[in-house]
């Protein structure tokens, strides 16, 4: 009964054709691409239809009423007050109906909320304002920040730049993962509660710093899948969009190839970490140590560190730390540096900018609790000697450079 | 009886005061020391107007920025302290406040006593809503701005926050004061100072219904302000309740809120039910149908509220078991609600029906309450909510009960009431022109939600992605006109006060309680300071 109730959209979008001239005006949920997301979308058609049959039958009645019970058509006031038995039926059918509800909506829970026997998992943590996917098996780890540029979005000084398609779902690094395989999501924050929310996976899952809780879905077809932070996190909760590649399994192995090439080998600072013998394992059987201590641990001790160069080139240093600023910082201490104080402050002529570097590491390297200001020491320590060389060198800061040896010197 | 004994006295005195000036003194200190419930439920509506147009110019701002993608007047942070502070003020400033409005107009005129049971007390409860307000308000102006983590005041987003969030806190422990103050003045007004013969079950459903939603009140509040005091020492004294780190745990917060939360939104809904239980009988001319299954509905969906909080968490990570009970839970409200909308409906039927604007109101909420509830039916099965989880479908959802619902109940019970305050007639055509305007400019912003909701946009965004361009346009071209025609409402009441037409001593012939049948139009200032005896 549900599958036909589900063409039922069809019909819908049929009768909203004169209206809605582009497919823009969408009134469905989107096309389903999990087994959870078919049964969320089969019951939702399938309780909507109920409603909608129960709204016609009693509004019926109302209307009807309005139409002839009108003292300008005549109508004689009855004094009826009460009628038991009737009362007893809208008391009792309803109840059967919600049953009849509860039962396939409990099936579905049930199976949503089985995790098991999953073929890979993915470590998803949420950062105030991007996503970081940990593959802790397979030893790969990136993070996900969005890609629109910030010249689309800005418009209140005048008209913006042209929209990508994707303008705000769309995001340099994605989660890449195997068609048809149960993927499990274990899924913390850094910072504050966020959501990862895919509607077409039907997952929708708070990220508590703190704590770890699981989702998971198996993806039906390849293609691109993009959602987005589902809760409140701050000034950039719509600019932290989700996109999850779905591809085949050949594909899917050859993408993990790729990026174990370019995962960061571990850092002396990070292999002092480990039990010894290690070996070349340790930046992934780190991070699953990191996961079992709990999300803060995740924050604290990332796998980062880096391969850099001990020092590098001043030039270099600033031009990285340009871009690297423009995709981390700018979103709160502005292009401009200038920040937005006092939430956001500027670090033009900051002391802190432009006073000892072990204060401007520390701060970047740790955060500042009780403010937006995260740890950013999941970057490794060129990217960060590089944000905090730039950091000092620019808009009119004129207080040297930090090297990355420097920076690993101060994680410790 | 004491306390009654008591009021009735000290009412005595206010008689002999009124007789010598010939009515109540002029001037400001008539409303700052004046302990007469006529006067402070017109404080409480007036004070309600006022937060209601605030709050919706904050609406209007929300749905400016949210007319295209891009951002074209606010900066992120602005907009989500707008929409934190809009709920906040629609939810504490205007909503609550009017319901309170009504219940001193109404209350003792229904149960047939001459004042409140505590009348300098709810001088009082009053005038705590102006500080409150004020440090609301105010926070904007604060470095860093006012709060902006929404209205539920999250951790450990909102321990970021500067020091708004403290007035916020502030406001909010003040609010809760005044709401427990108002809660305590009425049930022992409704339960000692009824009048011979009013027996409980003679009762207005007014009267019941704010019976029930005072000792809703009474029960959470204080749990709200017990939630926002961990989160004010997590701030300043270095406690962790909220803080894993510190072996606390941000879902408790979450699950102490929606303990207040839940109930909160029947204490929004339960006197909107009693105003238009008043309202459909009086234009029917006939007598409410199942009086008694709509006492015993109220109280149910009071009682099952303290157990349905949990389906504001389905995707917070509670266990099956957890999310199954409160599926369960909430779907067993559906049943209550549903035989309040089939008695009502009944009550319509086979009558002698007219629909001035007070009737049109009504009508309309009941239609609109019902898809409201049929929503929230969608958003109780747990699967579907984890999907619309967080988006613009539960934005459309509880807009339709808060808005179509508890606020057309609302502006329909001022139309009903208001010639029987003021002894003068509102213009039916202007109020019947801002019924239709309210009713298409409402669906018309509201209904496109559901839609951008099912498509995946989350609420509390004040930018998104193409696709949700359209609805989004069609939403914002609704708000302005449902946000103008209200324009039209205050224009009409004014208008009404100033200068209307004299209203007939009865100005509908359907309406059976005490204040229509045993009190001269308009009602004078001091009322049945001999109880009436009721048969």
């Amino acid at each position: 009964m549900l599958s036909k109730l589900v063409r039922a959209p069809l019909v819908l979008s049929l009768l909203a054709a004169p209206f809605a001239a582009s497919a823009e005006y969408h009134v469905d949920m989107l096309k389903p691409n999990s087994p959870m997301a078919n049964d969320a979308y089969s019951l939702h058609w399938g309780i909507l239809w109920v409603c909608v049959a129960i709204f016609i039958i009693v509004f019926a009645a109302m209307f009807w009423s309005i139409f002839k019970h009108r003292r300008s058509q005549g109508a004689v006031p009855a004094q009826f007050h009460e009628n038991t038995t009737i009362e007893i039926i809208w008391t009792l059918v309803p109840l059967i109906v919600l049953v009849a509800m509860a039962w396939p909506a409990t099936r579905t829970m049930l199976e949503m909320k089985d995790a098991s026997n999953a073929d890979i998992a993915v470590k998803v943590t949420a950062y105030q304002w991007r996503w970081e996917y940990d593959y802790q098996k397979e030893g790969v780890r990136l993070i996900s920040n969005l890609s629109t540029p910030r010249d689309q979005i800005e418009e209140r000084d005048g008209p913006g730049k042209p929209k990508n398609e994707h303008y705000l779902l769309e995001v340099d690094n994605p989660m890449v993962v195997p068609v048809g395989k149960k993927v499990r999501l274990l899924i913390t924050s850094n910072d504050v509660i966020h959501g990862w929310y895919v509607p077409q996976l039907a997952v929708n899952q708070y990220g508590i710093p703190g704590f770890i809780k699981d989702a998971w879905f198996t993806a039906e077809q390849p293609g691109i899948y993009r959602g987005q932070c589902s809760q409140i996190c701050g000034k950039e909760h719509a600019y932290m969009p989700i996109v999850v590649d779905v591809r085949s399994e050949a594909d899917y192995n050859k993408w993990v190839q790729e990026q174990k090439a370019k995962q960061p080998p571990p850092t002396p600072t990070n292999v002092s970490q480990q039990a010894p013998a290690q070996g070349s394992e340790a930046a992934p059987q780190q991070a699953a140590a990191a996961a079992q201590a709990g999300a803060p641990a995740a924050g604290a001790a990332p796998a980062g560190g880096g391969a850099a160069p001990a020092k590098m080139d001043v030039a270099e240093l600033k031009s990285n730390g340009e871009k690297l600023y423009a995709a981390n910082c700018a979103a709160c201490h502005q292009p401009t540096g200038k920040g937005m104080p006092p939430a956001f402050p500027a670090l033009a002529g900051s002391k802190i900018a432009t006073g000892p570097k072990a204060g401007h590491m520390n701060i970047v390297l740790h955060g500042k609790p009780g403010t937006a200001m995260a740890s950013f020491a999941r970057l490794t320590d060129a990217e960060i000697a590089s944000i905090i060389t730039f950091e000092r060198t620019s808009w009119g800061n004129n207080a040297g450079e930090v090297q990355p040896a420097e920076v690993a010197a101060a994680r410790k | 009886m004491s306390t009654a004994t008591h009021a009735h006295d000290d009412h005595g005195h206010g008689h002999d005061h009124a007789h010598e000036h010939h009515g109540p003194p002029a001037g400001f200190t008539r409303w700052m020391y004046t302990t007469n419930h006529k006067d402070i439920g017109t404080m409480y509506l007036w004070f309600s107007f006022t937060m209601f147009l605030l709050g919706g110019t904050m609406a209007l701002g929300i749905r400016a920025e949210l007319f295209k993608p891009g951002l074209q007047f606010f900066d992120p942070e602005f907009f989500n302290s707008l929409t934190t502070i809009h709920g906040l003020v629609m939810v504490f400033g205007a909503i609550m406040p009017a319901f309170v409005g009504f219940a001193n107009w109404l209350i003792p005129m229904q149960v047939g006593a001459a004042d409140m049971a505590f009348p300098r007390m709810n001088n009082w409860s009053f005038w705590l809503l102006i500080p409150a307000a004020l440090l609301l308000v105010s926070s904007f102006f604060l470095p860093g701005g006012a709060a902006a983590s929404g209205w539920t005041l999250y951790p450990p987003l909102v321990i970021q926050q500067g020091m708004a969030v403290d007035f916020t806190i502030l406001a909010i422990h003040i609010l809760g004061a005044s709401s427990i103050m108002g809660s305590i003045n009425i049930i022992t007004t409704i339960l000692n100072m009824r009048a011979p013969g009013m027996t409980l079950m003679k009762m207005p459903l007014f009267v019941w219904t704010w019976l029930i939603t005072a000792y809703l009140l009474i029960a959470v509040m204080p749990v709200l302000a017990g939630a926002v005091t961990m989160l004010l020492t997590d701030r300043h004294f270095g406690t962790s309740f909220f803080n894993a780190a510190g072996g606390g745990d941000p879902t408790m917060f979450l699950h102490i809120f929606w303990f207040f939360g839940h109930p909160e939104v029947y204490i929004m809904i339960l006197p909107a039910f009693g105003i238009v239980s008043q309202i459909i009988p009086a234009f029917a001319r006939k007598p409410l149908f199942g009086y008694a299954s709509m006492v015993y509905a109220t109280a149910s969906i009071a009682i099952l509220s303290f157990i349905v909080w949990g389906h504001h968490m389905f995707t917070v990570g509670m266990p099956a078991a957890g999310n199954l009970f409160f599926m369960y839970a909430t779907i067993l409200i559906a049943v209550p609600t549903g035989v309040k909308v089939f008695n009502w409906i009944s009550t319509m039927w086979r009558g002698s029906m007219t629909f001035e604007t007070p009737m049109l109101f009504a009508v309309g909420f009941i239609f609109l309450f019902t898809i409201g509830g049929f929503s929230g039916l969608v958003l109780a099965i747990a699967p579907v909510d984890i999907t619309l989880h967080n988006t613009y479908y539960v934005v459309a959802h509880f807009h339709y009960v808060l808005v179509s619902g508890a606020l057309f109940a609302i502006m329909g019970g001022i139309y009903f009431w208001l010639p029987k305050w003021t002894g003068n007639m509102y213009s039916e055509s202007m109020g019947k022109l801002h019924f239709w305007l309210s009713m298409i400019g409402f669906n018309v912003a509201f209904f496109p939600q559901h839609f951008l909701g099912l498509a995946g946009m989350p609420r509390r965004i004040p930018d998104y992605a193409m696709q949700f361009a359209d609805w989004n346009a069609v939403s914002t071209v609704g708000a302005f006109i449902f946000g103008f025609s209200q324009l039209l409402f205050l224009y009409n009441i004014v208008a009404c006060i100033r200068s209307g037409v004299p209203s007939p001593e009865k100005p509908w012939e359907g309406a059976d309680s005490l204040e229509w049948t045993h009190l001269p139009t308009p009602v004078p200032y001091h009322t049945f300071e001999t109880q009436p005896v009721v048969k």
